[in-house]
């Protein structure tokens, strides 16, 4: 193995976040210190793991239903499209979402916020792409929330996404953002990833022919996985 | 040159609501024969009571893929206790010719802007000796990657983020 520090390839080149960001206080001990081990290039050719059509059912993409009321907030429509990065759509991926209440509050032991819960908000669904690699969740807009990352440290509203592509290095957990939060720029978690472009790719834009009328605003958080790792047979 | 892929963001400390409904501590299709545990710990010998991790395995054939129910055979996904501690039910996976029985590990949390990659090895495995993955590992460091054996049904494998004991990840 190369005993060097281990240096990004050209993938990376500031376009993904590092393990260690220092800003991001909990990267200090738990992002590896030793260089990362090259694998050799069959060693991940294996394709999924893969989802099944009934493996959500039709109402785990909407966040306002299973309660006895309606959630608190303003209701929206997320939704995207999953492409690889040759630009195809990846039908059938599982995207998971998760979320904090309009309040900035999570369902969780260990959220001790404090702001309410809401008893008819979960603030998690699922969903699978359709045919054209598209996704679409209703859900209510999440609020910003204080953490402990340093003084007056605040999370810009954001929601979860966990996502399944082609391989297993094509899984991808992220997180989205609204458009113009003044958040954005003092959040260390965001500002992690060092390529302005690419975190542009992590807020939504609004999307006028996605909202619909009298119900809810669109946010469309279109989503780019890393492809399938070439065979000896492709793109020779 | 990254083809506008979407940045890598962490799972958080909340990731339980979004992730547990398939954190079902046993490999999908498995019978779950043995059980495989252990305590993640991080750069300061704390266990990481939020950790995430996901695994992929062959079938007893060697094969990947296929469904059950609709959710992916092979593919486990468990989460860290209160004390840091795992547990995965699973069976031993087959091997190509040449390759050892092993895991693909991914293993998310809080303070990992990205998963780490790594790999756990049966112990006892003839094939270790082969085994073209390990064999790019400096030997004083392979031993992160194998498991040790309690009694014939559970296996033991820690996971250090950082330290002397640190595991090999490999790059993603």
């Amino acid at each position: 193995m190369n005993d060097k520090a281990h240096a990004p390839g050209p993938v990376d080149a500031g376009t993904q976040p590092p393990y260690l960001y220092a800003p991001y206080v909990s990267t200090r001990l738990r992002a590896p210190t030793r260089p990362l081990l090259p694998l050799p290039e069959d060693a991940m050719t294996t394709v999924g793991p893969l989802f099944g059509p009934h493996a959500v059912q039709r109402r785990d993409s909407d966040l306002t239903l299973g309660g006895a009321a309606p959630p608190i907030g303003e209701r929206l429509i997320v939704c995207g499209s999953v492409r690889d990065d040759r630009g195809r759509p990846l039908p059938g991926a599982l995207v998971e979402l998760w979320q904090a209440n309009a309040a900035g509050r999570y369902r969780h032991a260990r959220d001790d916020h404090d702001a309410p819960l809401d008893p008819n908000f979960t603030g998690c669904g699922r969903a699978l792409t359709d045919s054209a690699g598209q996704y679409r969740f209703v859900t209510i807009r999440p609020g910003a929330y204080p953490w402990r990352n340093h003084p007056n440290a605040w999370r810009p509203a954001h929601i979860h996404f966990s996502l399944f592509g082609a391989g297993l290095l094509s899984r991808l957990v992220t997180q989205m953002y609204f458009p113009g939060d003044p958040l954005l720029p003092l959040d260390p978690v965001f500002m992690s990833t060092a390529d302005a472009r690419a975190r542009e790719r992590l807020t939504a834009h609004f999307d006028p022919h996605a909202t619909v009328e009298a119900y809810a605003l669109a946010f469309r958080f279109d989503i780019v996985l890393r492809g399938a790792q070439a065979t000896p047979f492709e793109g020779a | 040159m990254d083809a506008g892929r979407t940045p890598s963001q962490t799972v958080g400390p909340y990731l339980h609501i979004g992730l547990d409904w398939l954190a079902a501590g046993q490999v999908i299709g498995t019978r779950g024969d043995l059980l495989i545990t252990g305590t993640v710990y991080d750069g300061a010998g704390v266990p990481v009571d939020d950790a995430l991790i996901e695994t992929w395995q062959a079938d007893a054939a060697g094969r990947y893929g296929g469904l059950l129910d609709d959710l992916p055979l092979g593919f486990g996904r468990t989460a860290t206790d209160s004390a840091g501690r795992y547990r995965l039910r699973t069976d031993r996976p087959g091997a190509a010719p040449g390759d050892a029985s092993h895991l693909h590990v991914l293993i998310f949390m809080r303070g990992l802007l990205k998963p780490l990659l790594t790999r756990v090895y049966w112990p006892g495995d003839p094939a270790i000796g082969s085994d073209p993955v390990l064999q790019r590992v400096p030997a004083a460091r392979r031993a992160s990657l194998l498991a040790t054996a309690g009694d014939a049904s559970q296996l033991h494998w820690d996971i250090h983020l950082q330290g002397p004991l640190e595991t090999v990840f490999m790059e993603v």
